[in-house]
């Protein structure tokens, strides 16, 4: 939506399609904030913000991005403000700032305020903030519109792409002399996770399908406990109260993996150390796939009066009250550090090459400025800032078009109406859920938060076999309104090619760096945290067409700044 | 249950798709287990309720906050419950 405002502010006919009313975009979900260096509060410097953000990324974000997004990133806050958010204020009236994680002042030294927040509701204000904009500057949207497949013409230019009403199920092409995707994250590929059902990957799946690569799709944030088989967070403030992990043997297992702090090691240890027991068999419950969190035996008082909304949600979605019996909990995926590759200006790149007329923007694209690891509240900048950038691209290319659109190119509108009856005819076929959930366990499982390198080489065996499930998936509702059994059945497709990427992707990647943490890539005195600079300081491209790994350098060249040199990661 | 309208049906099933994990892990099993015997007047309340923001949404389901629409509340109700 921030790249749709720009397109209409400066005149050109914009269409935004959505599969859900856009304020319903999964973007709500966001409450921590957005990251600009404005110094409200203490002094703040966009090169501090970029040498959080770089190291952040365990050094694979691209520098010159990442320059470029903490540099804008004061604008598109004050731009944003500008639209009506209602951000947090001081008493002078200019936006309040708060810590958050990674974020610090002079070059790492200690924690800097720079979250700006609209209560705990930014994702929402910011939806609604840009979608009345949006609405004063006539963008046209097509509300419960489902991109189906980018059309490319034989030169590989983009022209729009093809689309599904889901009223009608009527497949309409929109032709268009500039396409940018900002279709959100995939976090459904996983058994467990934070992400909403309508994170589908789809502009993923697309751009894949086109035959463009998707870069690093082996870097996936994870938090230690989300609820199994909901997702839904646990805050680690549950084991700063006492809470204990256990194992099938009802043993305490962080005793083994971190003597003194036991249950408050950092993250990747106490997530590593839950991979671990689960993969060698202590896993609880049916499936042995997930640990327990056990509060039984801290006073219910404590439990009502200090972890309230925990209760709640493991009633909820756990089935069991914390005060008589353990929560099932598991690593849980939360956002999708990879995407599809563009440069900073918003195009993306193929080759090293802009592919004409296509743009990515957002979660499902990488620019890179997350690299391996993201920073909380860096991505709705991501969105701010990339969404304008490439919104400014497309303006710039669109300019130098000849009035009239080119012929349209009908070989991928083929293939897309081929594929949904394909879809239509099928007999004997898989179930849909079927497929999606031997998928999300096989990414658990074998691509998880903490990684194997034999569960790796079987993972990629594994998800290929899904791969031939998906491609036979019946649905048995053929009609043609709101149907919600060929909307789910397109979107695994969209899902599958984010899950062979990664899971190839991650297999190829022997080393360990940011969110992709391996076994076999020990923290060592000769490779600290398991990174090989000497061999993967560079980005993974996957193309689906033959499952094809390639790989390119990162660009550790800022514009106007130094480089900042590599160094080990540790906080 | 009477007849509703079908296709408005499917519409409401896919407006039930939230932003919200929370809301769409509700609202699964409110469709599993309840939407069917519902009466045409409780899916007319249950699609107002859906025009909510979801940030509003998740706090009534959460009983942070209620609705003042007697309908709608009963909605609300089964909805906390299931
Ligand atoms: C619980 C949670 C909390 C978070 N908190 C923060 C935070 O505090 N700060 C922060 O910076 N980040 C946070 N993040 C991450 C951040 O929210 C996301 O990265 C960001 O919102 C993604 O925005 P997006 O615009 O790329 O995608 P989305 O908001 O997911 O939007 C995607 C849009 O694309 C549309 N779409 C998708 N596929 C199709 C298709 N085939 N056809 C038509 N339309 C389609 C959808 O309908 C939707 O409108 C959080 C994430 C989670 C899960």
């Amino acid at each position: 939506m921030r790249a749709a405002l720009q397109l209409s502010e400066a005149g050109l006919k914009t269409a935004v399609l959505s599969k859900v009313f856009p304020t319903r975009s999964h973007t709500v979900a966001a409450q921590g904030g957005v990251s600009a260096s404005l110094g409200n509060s203490e002094e703040d410097h966009w090169t501090w913000h970029m040498y959080d953000t770089v190291k952040g990324s365990d050094w694979l974000g691209d520098q010159d991005a990442i320059e470029f997004m903490c540099r804008e990133a004061p604008k598109v806050v004050t731009e944003l403000e500008h639209y009506g958010m209602p951000f947090d204020r001081n008493a002078d009236g200019t936006i309040y700032q708060r810590p958050f994680g990674g974020h610090m002042s002079n070059f790492g030294e200690k924690p800097v305020r720079r979250a700006c927040a609209a209560a705990d509701r930014t994702g929402h204000a910011m939806l609604h903030a840009l979608y009345q904009r949006n609405v004063r500057a006539n963008t046209h949207f097509f509300v419960e519109w489902m991109a189906l497949d980018l059309i490319r013409d034989a030169d590989g230019n983009v022209q729009g792409v093809i689309a599904m009403e889901m009223e009608t199920s009527e497949i309409v092409v929109f032709q268009a002399k500039a396409t940018l995707f900002a279709t959100g994250g995939a976090g459904r590929i996983y058994a467990s996770s934070t992400n909403a059902f309508i994170n589908t990957g789809d502009g993923l799946g697309m751009a894949a399908r086109a035959g463009i690569p998707l870069e690093d799709m082996e870097f996936w944030q994870f938090h230690p406990t989300g609820v199994a088989g909901a997702g839904v967070l646990i805050t680690e403030g549950v084991r700063g109260e006492g809470g204990i992990l256990r194992n099938s043997a009802g043993e305490r297992f962080m005793e083994r993996y971190a003597p003194n702090a036991k249950d408050l090691a950092s993250r990747d240890v106490v997530s590593r150390a839950m991979v671990t027991e689960i993969n060698e068999g202590r896993g609880c419950g049916p499936n042995k796939d997930h640990v327990l969190l056990d509060i039984t035996h801290l006073d219910p008082e404590v439990i009502m009066s200090k972890l309230p909304g925990i209760r709640e949600i493991s009633i909820k979605f756990a089935g069991v009250d914390p005060i008589k019996a353990p929560i099932p909990v598991v690593p849980t995926c939360h956002y999708q550090m990879g995407g599809i590759p563009t440069n900073y200006h918003g195009e993306v790149v193929v080759d090293g090459k802009p592919v004409n007329g296509f743009y990515a923007a957002g979660e499902c694209a990488c620019a890179s400025v997350h690299g391996a690891n993201r920073l909380g509240t860096n991505s709705l900048l991501d969105l701010l800032v990339f969404g304008k950038s490439s919104a400014n691209s497309m303006i710039d290319f669109i300019k130098a078009q000849p009035l009239e659109l080119p012929e349209l190119a009908t070989a991928d509108v083929e293939r897309s109406v081929a594929r949904v009856e394909r879809l239509n005819k099928q007999t004997n076929g898989v179930a849909v859920n079927d497929a999606r959930t031997a998928m999300q366990r096989t990414m658990q499982a074998h691509c998880g938060v903490f990684r194997f390198k034999d569960m790796l080489a079987e993972g990629v065996e594994k998800i290929l076999e899904v791969e031939k499930m998906v491609q036979q998936t019946e649905i048995s509702d053929k009609s043609s309104v709101f149907n919600m059994a060929r909307i789910e059945a397109l979107e695994l497709e969209n899902l599958i090619e984010v899950a062979k990427a990664t899971m190839i992707s991650a297999n190829a990647r022997t080393e360990s760096r940011g969110a992709h943490v391996r076994d076999d890539a020990p923290d060592t005195p000769e490779t600290p945290n398991g990174r090989d600079d000497a061999n993967w300081l560079k980005h993974t491209l996957w193309s689906r067409d033959g499952n094809r790994l390639q790989y390119k350098p990162v660009n550790l060249q800022p514009l106007t700044v130094d480089t900042i040199a590599l160094k080990t990661r540790s906080y | 249950m009477t007849a509703y309208d079908p296709i408005e049906l499917k519409r409401i099933r896919w407006r039930s798709r939230r932003g919200l994990l929370e809301l769409d892990l509700v609202l699964e099993r409110f469709f599993a287990q309840r939407f069917d015997s519902l009466s045409p007047a409780e899916i007319d309340a249950y699609k107002r309720i859906l025009d909510l923001p979801d940030t509003d949404f998740l706090d009534v389901v959460n009983g942070k906050a209620d609705l003042d629409d007697p309908e709608e509340a009963a909605i609300i109700e089964i909805l906390r419950a299931v």
